[in-house]
């Protein structure tokens, strides 16, 4: 690039961005499955006369883990019980789950699920003769008692391209568009100046113009997905999009809590999902719908081969469907003993399934296998496409990916949030503020969190999180009602904030010019070397796939003594247009989320997830000493984190 | 694979305020360039290939092509939006063609009653508004340890 530089982006960022200060009353900060839900039931409860406000970083009809679609709908209770549904993830997430919270979801989530239908999403039916029809083919809804389709014991097949599309046309119409700012990315919280742990604003930027939202609120929850790319993916090149969970999920949720002081839960939780090698299209129906096998390169099941080897981790290896971190246990054994690779055998299902099946009925498999990629995960289809993969002639490689951060699918990281008002609710699993507790209420008082936010206590999945959202939209009503005369005072002045937000322009515009090339240049660092770096730590020292999944005290310490530079260096961010400064703050958000993550792993003595991940120090699930959370607590003024063991209560029995 | 655009089809959108893709994009990829009016993707290796773009293309303008890291160049696929359904043709590299029509929803778009009328009587319980309204019992564990 010849001088005078100029910023790469279309929309060039200014110095002097406008200042918007806006005042409501309930704030939401996020816009997938959980945001929708709270934005849809939030005015049926509300006092009369309060203000809501919605703030999306994209546009509401396509944001979140579901704006591609979906082709199965993960969590419908149906003829199962809540306490069944608590029984089976308790065994997933290796014992220490919230079983209040998780129950509280599986009471609710079908009701979700029923206005999903309502509003026009299609689900597949099984009629009476035992067939099965799409979702468009009038059979009646399941609210009245129709059979789904089910691909496991809690899972219902949808044709769900445009899932989201449904789920944001109900919440804009209910919350009115008036009340929506979409390209409005929330990048800090703020706390109250004269009450303590109170929450009172939030800041943001808009991603389309030269503009600083500083907001004052009452209450507010946070919903805002989990966190992708913290780690090096196994595709580095143009791939490193095709992550498994979506690219924006950039651990908001989690750094923009915890900042306040919000004390976290299970950080040192994640999820490695096994899934097809490089498109990362969903295994499920193949496993569940089709019942293909997996093996190894002797044909071998390594299920079965290996099943000595969930004899070790009683109870969570003995049950019916072992802990899913124990399936990739044992996978991973035979991928380190050379017996990869590991391959979906999808030519042997299909032969099976079709062998009593018309031409027509074979041709609808077909179509049926291609819809679960092209509803949720097109690249999957598009690397089958360019590879000449058709499943009924040749298998396809599945292997573990690179870690996810998340809540609400098959992991548990998140906040510490207030249990439901109900007599089974532990004492110590509520959150009482001036003698009342409200469910979803994080630690800081008037801020709330669900969806991927909400920790331990997984597999609420897209309905489970639409169901939680609108949940915490009544306990919120209820917060706003009980504190209407709560005036929020923000800590720090709007002019201070705004020049917090547009801090990497300022790094930008004060030394771009000092070189020739606007990407290197010693005073700073862009956005995109920032999270190489932080994906280079945690994945050579924070068991990524480089060691296998492996770390131990020795790694760890060396990777909070280059996470301490990285931080330092979070300072000299440098954004030259609008879409950088985004993506700087994405990437503050991972780095604070990675913190977490690495300092609840290096707390827990033991290797709790197996599968997940190793702790070479403490290679064993150790029921004695750690069975308990472990939680966490940044103190915003003394600026110090603590992290403590926290009990961990049964309230289903076994 | 990441998106693109095709340089003939494309017509910014004729000088609208924003792009369609623009408007869509969940990773704020799809940009206009305001000098030739056309849309590219800004940084190709933050897509996740969600089709959001292609599918939304007034013009028809936008495809994917597969990653270069991962998929051997040669095959496509390709959306077909309609108000109720989604036809996709999906090309292999050996020139094998697949189409399929899948239902997207069973309304009209636009369609769906908010319910703004309804308002929840007893905020002191937990139950949500359409659980009050078909007068649900809420149910409670079964049995408690300990209790």
């Amino acid at each position: 690039m010849a001088l005078p530089n100029k910023p790469i982006g279309e929309l060039p960022a200014t110095l002097d961005p406008a200042i918007a200060e806006l005042e409501t009353d309930i704030l939401i900060v996020g816009g997938g499955m959980a945001a929708c839900g709270t934005a849809y039931e939030i005015k049926k409860w509300a006092p009369e006369g309060t203000k809501i406000l919605l703030c999306d970083k994209a546009a509401l009809e396509r944001s979140g883990a579901v704006a591609q679609g979906l082709s199965a709908i993960n969590t419908y209770l149906g003829e199962n019980t809540a306490d069944d549904y608590v029984r089976m993830i308790r065994n997933d997430l290796m014992g220490i789950v919230r079983e209040d919270l998780i129950f509280d979801c599986g009471r609710h989530v079908d009701r979700s699920v029923y206005l999903f239908e309502e509003w026009g999403l299609p689900i597949w039916k099984t009629l009476e003769d035992g067939k099965t029809v799409d979702g468009a083919q009038g059979a009646a809804p399941l609210k009245t008692g129709a059979k789904p389709v089910r691909s496991g014991r809690w899972q219902i097949m949808i044709n769900g391209e445009s899932y989201k599309r449904i789920v944001a046309e109900a919440a804009k119409a209910a919350l009115g568009s008036d009340n929506i700012i979409e390209r409005c990315f929330i990048v800090k919280l703020v706390l109250d100046k004269n009450e303590p742990n109170r929450i009172a604003g939030a800041v943001g930027f808009s991603v389309r113009e030269n503009k600083v939202y500083v907001i004052k609120t009452n209450a507010m929850v946070v919903a805002c997905g989990g966190a992708v790319n913290v780690f090096r993916p196994r595709s580095t090149g143009e791939g490193m999009g095709r992550c498994w969970y979506p690219v924006w999920n950039a651990g908001s949720t989690y750094t923009l809590c915890q900042e306040v002081g919000a004390e976290m839960t299970m950080m040192e939780n994640r999820f490695v999902p096994a899934r097809f090698k490089d498109g990362y299209g969903p295994v499920g129906a193949w496993f569940l719908l089709f019942k293909a096998k997996a093996t190894n390169t002797l044909g071998e099941n390594y299920m079965a081969t290996n099943a000595e080897m969930l004899k070790q981790y009683p109870p969570y290896g003995l049950a019916k469907v072992p802990a899913s971190c124990l399936r990739n246990h044992l996978m991973l054994k035979e991928m380190r003993e050379g017996r990869g690779p590991i391959y979906m055998d999808t030519p042997t299902a299909i032969k099976n399934l079709a062998a009593n099946m018309t031409p027509k009925e074979f041709k609808h498999l077909i179509a049926e296998a291609w819809e679960d990629f092209l509803d949720m995960s097109v690249g999957q289809a598009g690397l089958w496409a360019g590879s000449n993969i058709e499943p009924e002639k040749v298998g396809s490689e599945i292997m573990p990916t690179e870690p996810y951060l998340l809540g609400s699918h098959s992991g548990c990281c998140g906040i510490w949030v207030a249990g439901p008002n109900e007599d089974w609710t532990p004492e110590a699993y509520k959150i009482p503020y001036k003698g009342k507790n409200y469910k979803g209420m994080t630690t800081v008082n008037g801020l709330f969190t669900a969806g991927d936010g909400t920790g331990a206590s997984g597999h609420k999945f897209s309905s489970g999180s639409h169901a939680e959202g609108r949940m915490v939209a009544k306990s919120m009503s209820r917060f706003v009602k009980d504190n209407k005369d709560f005036k929020p005072t923000l800590k720090q002045a709007p002019k201070e904030l705004a020049d917090i937000v547009y801090k990497p322009v300022k790094t930008f515009m004060e030394h771009y010019q000092k070189t020739t090339a606007t990407d290197i240049n010693p005073n700073y660092i862009k956005p995109n070397g920032f999270q190489k770096r932080l994906m280079k730590i945690t994945d050579e020292y924070g068991a990524g796939i480089a060691t296998s999944y492996v770390t131990s005290k020795a790694m760890l310490t060396q990777a909070f003594h280059l996470l301490g530079m990285l931080r330092e260096d979070s300072e000299k961010m440098a954004a030259g247009d609008l879409h950088e400064l985004l993506r700087a703050w994405e990437n503050y958000h991972r780095l604070g989320t990675v913190e977490s993550h690495l300092r609840h792993i290096l707390f827990r003595e033991e290797s709790r997830y197996p599968g997940f991940y190793y702790r070479s120090d403490f290679d064993l699930v150790d029921e004695k000493n750690w069975k308990c959370f472990v939680n966490s607590k940044f103190d915003p003024d003394k600026k110090e984190w603590s992290v403590f063991k926290k009990d961990y209560i049964q309230i289903i029995p076994d | 694979m990441p998106s693109y655009v095709d340089t003939a089809k494309c017509d910014g959108c004729k000088g609208g305020e924003k792009t369609a893709c623009m408007y869509i994009c969940p990773s704020d990829l799809m940009v206009l360039n305001v000098e030739t009016m056309k849309a590219y993707n800004q940084e190709p290796d933050q897509c996740w290939e969600c089709f959001s773009c292609v599918k939304i293309c007034p013009q028809g303008a936008i495809g994917v092509r597969a990653y270069s890291d991962i998929v051997p160049l040669g095959g496509s696929v390709a959306p077909m939006m309609s108000s109720d359904s989604i036809m996709w043709t999906i090309e292999f590299r050996n020139k094998n063609i697949l189409r399929f029509k899948f239902p997207i929803r069973t309304t009209a778009e636009g369609s769906i009653n908010p319910k703004n009328d309804l308002k929840g009587k007893n905020l002191d319980d937990e139950k949500l508004t359409d659980e009050e309204v078909d007068n649900v019992t809420l149910k409670r564990p079964i049995a408690i340890v300990g209790k």
